[in-house]
């Protein structure tokens, strides 16, 4: 079509669905969401419909084949969504084709879906609807013989809905996450879009994922992007939703709560900056965080300190071994320390556990000790998709974040590198083994927008925490080297 | 024959006036007629009309007659193009087709 341009959107209203789909759906035709057993189709469906409701004020018809309307209604109360009311208020209405054994009928001779059709139409001019969601089509293959019948029929009566100006969904179940696009072939009748949902186990997490498959005529975001589905704020798609550009960049620097530190990194780090540490085991990362914490709260800040490592007991007795005491500062109410264990939740979970934590405290300093932690749950990709999502956020509430990374994982050197250039800080400490002693060291990689001072330099740690010494000479100094250590040796690294 | 008192009370659901509706209802017609004559009754109803009646009977596919008496109801949908088999669906007794209680030899 020549005026591909000009094809208007329906925006779902569905969290971070819209910007994948850049816009929405294609308005007043009809979309086949497709997808296996559980992969969250009727959620999508009944979502399409319930945030038109609340958002733009359009009502709705849900035509359902499988789930009663009395299912629908109480499925959907725990999203908040109050269906009954909206029924009551001739916003929403039910066209209940959910089957019923009291009902069965014997087939002679041809037929069509003419009642249905009628049905549909009635309640669309009912209520004034904009949208129709129809779930699922499968449903009404098993009910009736000839599958042929079946799908020309259903040709027709997605037919009839485009005269009627609705934005409609239809959902089909597919039987493999990555062959074919339906059982049933019924995206014959629904070429022009389709969107394809997915629930796949990888490396034993569930994944679940949201894919334009095509909108005929109009452009959309392509691939597959991870989503969840939230006990209250159902279907959320990441990272997109949050990965707002960055307005404006921040030029006030806050402190690390290192003199040192700050030094290294050309006078404190900006407000808006997003720091990523990264080192071995016992290297001194929960240090740095508390001790950024504790400036933060020194200043009146305050400060979320999230754990995936370790109980609050423990960040508690380490706290106090070097000289913080977390107690006093959780207590002043300028501290709020959340540990929570990576295995309990998905990562799309975890996400929004961050995000809904951040927007109870308010924070001004996040910190995460450790990302890496999350790769027991996750894959690279995935966590890569986790701090995207979550620098959007941290960018939208100009939040200081400390992320802190072991280097032992088993992230890829490119993934590292991929996170490492969402940061604006980069630095990274390391044990270095010299003359029968193990010594840490610290230095930093980068600093977006200030210059830094690229020096290696000796860190030890006491009951007053952590601090920063001399240049260290004849230290080689390799940021991808996987291992552990560093070695000062008479060898100078190749410059 | 206590089974000729038997009313028998039909209600036909069609979509429009297409050549399938009518066709239904010239097929139930003409096996109530030779069947059933004087002691059947057939209200028809066109869904695109009485999309309320519709919703009420939870009705999909069309045409579709439904046997509200003798009782247990019983639904058949189609065109009814094949008399016997149409026949035998909604419990129309036809000479030469014996009740399913009798056995033939």
């Amino acid at each position: 079509m020549s005026d591909a341009q000009s094809i208007e959107r329906t925006p779902t209203g569905i969290n971070g669905f819209d910007q994948v789909a850049l816009g929405g759906l294609p308005a007043g035709r009809s979309t086949l969401v497709t997808g296996s057993t559980g992969s969250g189709k009727t959620v999508f469906a009944v979502e399409f419909l319930a945030r038109g409701v609340t958002q733009f004020d359009d009502p709705a018809v849900f035509v359902t084949f499988e789930e009663t309307p009395a299912d629908i209604r109480r499925n959907s109360a725990t999203l908040g969504f109050a269906i009954e009311q909206w029924e009551a208020a001739d916003k929403w209405a039910f066209v209940d084709a959910s089957e019923s054994i009291a009902e069965e009928a014997v087939v002679v001779g041809t037929y069509d879906f003419g009642a249905l059709a009628a049905r549909i139409d009635h309640a669309v001019r009912q209520v004034g609807a904009k949208r129709v969601s129809i779930d699922s089509l499968d449903a009404i293959f098993t009910r009736y013989p000839d599958n042929s019948v079946v799908r020309h029929q259903l040709f027709r009566l997605a037919a009839t809905l485009e005269p009627l100006g609705v934005t409609s969904l239809l959902t089909a179940e597919r039987t493999s996450e990555y062959d074919g696009v339906s059982r049933y072939g019924v995206e014959e009748f629904a070429v022009d879009n389709v969107v394809t949902l997915r629930n796949v186990l990888v490396d034993g997490n569930r994944r679940r994922t949201v894919e334009v498959v095509k909108f005929r005529g109009c452009p959309h975001r392509t691939g597959e992007w991870l989503f969840t589905i939230d006990p209250q704020d159902g279907v959320v798609v990441i990272p997109l939703a949050f990965l707002t550009p960055r307005e404006h960049a921040a030029t006030t620097r806050v402190s690390s709560g290192n003199a040192e530190l700050d030094e290294m990194c050309g006078g404190g780090w900006y407000q808006d900056a997003i720091v990523l540490l990264t080192g071995p085991t016992g290297a001194g990362k929960t240090l740095t965080s508390l001790q950024f914490a504790a400036a933060g709260a020194a200043g009146g800040e305050r400060c979320l300190l999230y754990s995936f490592d370790e109980n609050r007991e423990q960040l508690v007795r380490n706290a106090a071994g070097w000289g913080i005491d977390l107690d006093a500062l959780q207590t002043s109410g300028l501290v709020s320390v959340i540990c929570d264990y990576p295995e309990v939740a998905s990562l799309e979970d975890h996400f929004l556990r961050v995000r809904r934590a951040i927007e109870e405290f308010t924070p001004v300093r996040l910190v995460i000790d450790t990302l890496s932690s999350l790769e027991r749950i996750a894959t690279p990709p995935a966590l890569l998709d986790f701090v995207l999502a979550l620098a959007g956020v941290l960018r939208h509430y100009e939040i200081t974040a400390l992320l802190t990374s072991a280097t032992a994982g088993r992230t890829t050197p490119t993934i590292a590198t991929e996170i490492a250039s969402l940061a604006d800080v980069t630095i990274i400490l390391r044990y270095v083994e010299q003359a029968g002693e193990i010594a840490r060291a610290i230095a930093v990689l980068q600093t977006r927008g200030s210059a830094h001072d690229p020096s290696v330099r000796r860190v030890t740690i006491d009951a007053d925490g952590l601090h920063i010494s001399d240049r260290w000479s004849h230290v080689a100094l390799d940021p991808t080297e996987p291992t552990l250590t560093w070695t000062a040796s008479s060898r100078q690294p190749p410059r | 024959m206590a089974a000729e008192a038997i009313v028998f009370v039909f209600r036909l659901f069609v979509a429009g006036q297409s050549e399938r509706s009518q066709a239904a209802e010239a097929n139930l017609r003409a096996l109530c007629d030779d069947h059933l004559a004087g002691r059947y009754k057939l209200e028809v109803i066109d869904t695109v009309q009485r999309p309320d009646l519709a919703e009420v009977e939870r009705i999909l596919a069309t045409p579709m007659v439904v046997r509200l008496a003798p009782l247990p109801p019983r639904r058949v949908i189609g065109d009814l193009s094949h008399h016997r088999r149409a026949a035998a669906a909604l419990g129309i007794p036809i000479p030469g087709d014996p009740p399913s209680e009798r056995t033939t030899p």
